[in-house]
């Protein structure tokens, strides 16, 4: 007997690849990469368990397998479907999934506050590209959205449960990260929010790391909150010496003040390696980390905007021209400007800068 | 040598005739197209005193705009500044604090934001990227001013007055 496995062949959108049998359709698109990968909102390949509940991954089966080649007749989702050898699946070649996956754009913005200009996630935010790519222009519900109260679960952490699109990414992290599991879903149907019993604050060393996973912006970052939006910030790559976990991390930058640290998000938005709460939220100082160099943004994003790759700064050539006199400076924007002043720290403010911050001499 | 365009003119280097010799029969006739002007409608206003019409789409000094109960409109969300073609505007957000729910309409609200009306070039992109209409181009140049730090917008200067305040006075 060989001890080599069996590799199912399968086909999406047309182009072969060969997966080992229990791959899910979405893993194995992911194998092929491109366009043709469904999208996921709930699904995070290091969550065991995740996946199966936001339903943007559908996808059309269009040949079951070489043994049985009937379709299946209802689309399926790609995240909790094996392959099986054979196995032709529709993505973007199919205008059924396409719409299909419009209308669950439409039913996970159905309650979703249009509050990016204020959430923090805007620009990060898998379900403004999803809606951006998949979604209609507009909503048909009449309706009034479902409401909560913003909820500080711990004190580094911001709950919005008014824009949760209920994926439980959050809820598997803390259970497969964390000790003790402490937060969870409460309630049902249209009631269901994540919520921790009695608001008890959530203490473990990873618990951060339900920020990054969260693909809307219902979990945030308390000490990064309003602070700036991502796409004025620099992310550099970083690591320190960190006894809890990896170090590995991104620092989003201005100047030299460090306003967040997150962990290195692969093209599908998942984290590479997770890590620990006092390397996210207690480590804001540049001298701390050893900065690798730039982050690699995909230039369709919004962060990469305004942001100068490769250029050449050209030589000062006044100085020379002028025999050695430096040139008479007109204004210093800094003796002007009420933005940036240096005595405000506000990557150094404890949580979101308040009107007395700015107040103060 | 060939030309380069068709709109090459080759130059008249025959001598004068008598008539050119004269002289004076060109000049009265450039003096006669001179004179003609002066009844003519003037091409010029007397600016300070009269002021010619705008265009309704003219886009001149910024203002940030109030709602109906006199709250700030503005959230910093930064779409105006990432809009921005010439990065002329910055901003710093802060949440709103309880008991200032009657200064600002959302729970951010910028605490200072900032035009650069040295390098704004008045294309109206902010506004036009404004989720919340708070940013407008109204019909008024920015003034003119010695120091260049006066070209320097902050907040107080961009933001139009208070509807309820001024009822009070």
């Amino acid at each position: 007997m060989s001890e080599e496995k069996k590799l199912f062949k399968v086909k999406i959108d047309n182009i072969s690849v060969e997966v080992e049998p229990g791959t899910t359709i979405l893993n194995a698109a992911r194998r092929i990469g491109g366009d043709i990968v469904p999208p996921a909102m709930c699904y995070y390949s290091k969550l065991e368990g995740s996946g199966g509940k936001c339903r943007t991954c559908l996808v059309k089966v269009t040949k079951g397998s070489d043994a049985d080649p009937r379709p299946i007749p209802k689309l399926v989702a790609s995240c909790r479907t094996n392959v099986m050898d054979g196995m032709e699946v529709a993505n973007i070649t199919s205008p059924e999934v396409q719409e299909a996956r419009k209308g669950v754009v439409e039913f996970l913005l159905l309650n979703h506050p249009l509050d990016c200009p204020i959430c923090d996630q805007a620009g990060e935010c898998h379900l403004q590209d999803l809606g951006y790519e998949h979604g209609a222009d507009g909503t048909r519900y009449e309706f009034k959205r479902r409401t909560f109260e913003q909820v500080d679960i711990g004190d580094k952490i911001k709950l919005h449960m008014t824009r949760c699109i209920l994926c439980y990414r959050c809820v598997f992290t803390a259970d497969q990260l964390t000790n003790r599991r402490e937060h969870g879903v409460l309630g049902r149907g249209e009631a269901a929010e994540i919520g921790t019993y009695i608001h008890k604050a959530l203490d473990n060393d990873f618990i951060g790391n339900v920020i990054d996973v969260c693909p809307v912006g219902a979990l945030t970052d308390k000490t990064f909150r309003f602070k700036n939006r991502v796409w004025f910030l620099k992310p550099v790559d970083a690591h320190r010496n960190c006894d809890k976990c990896c170090g590995k991390t991104v620092l989003w930058m201005r100047g030299d003040e460090v306003f967040r640290v997150t962990a290195r998000k692969d093209q599908y938005g998942e984290v590479e390696e997770f890590i620990c709460d006092t390397c996210r939220f207690e480590t804001k100082d540049a001298k701390a980390w050893t900065i690798e160099g730039p982050r690699r943004i995909d230039r369709h994003s919004v962060i990469s905007q305004s942001h100068y790759v490769g250029t050449v700064k050209p030589k000062e050539t006044i100085t020379d021209v002028m025999d050695g006199r430096s040139p008479r400076l007109l204004m210093d924007i800094h003796s002007v400007s009420q933005v940036n002043r240096p005595e405000i720290d506000l990557s150094k403010i404890e949580g979101p800068a308040h009107s007395d911050d700015f107040k103060k001499q | 040598m060939q030309a380069l365009t068709d709109r090459v003119k080759p130059v008249d280097r025959r001598p004068l005739t008598f008539m050119e010799k004269l002289y004076l029969p060109a000049i009265w006739k450039g003096m006669a197209i001179t004179f003609k002007h002066i009844f003519q409608k003037k091409a010029t206003v007397s600016y300070p005193e009269e002021k010619r019409p705008f265009s309704p789409v003219f886009r001149g000094l910024h203002i940030l705009n109030r709602d109906e109960e006199g709250r700030e409109r503005c959230t910093a969300c930064g779409l105006c500044a990432v809009a921005c073609p010439a990065e002329a505007i910055t901003m710093e957000a802060a949440e709103r604090k309880p008991g200032e729910e009657h200064l600002y309409r959302e729970e951010k609200y910028a605490a200072s934001y900032e035009i650069n009306m040295l390098r704004c070039i008045f294309c109206g992109f902010c506004e036009e990227a404004c989720p919340k209409d708070a940013i407008y181009l109204t019909e008024t140049f920015a003034p003119a001013n010695y120091q260049r730090k006066g070209f320097i917008y902050g907040k107080e200067d961009l933001l139009i007055p208070d509807p309820k305040e001024k009822q009070t006075v």
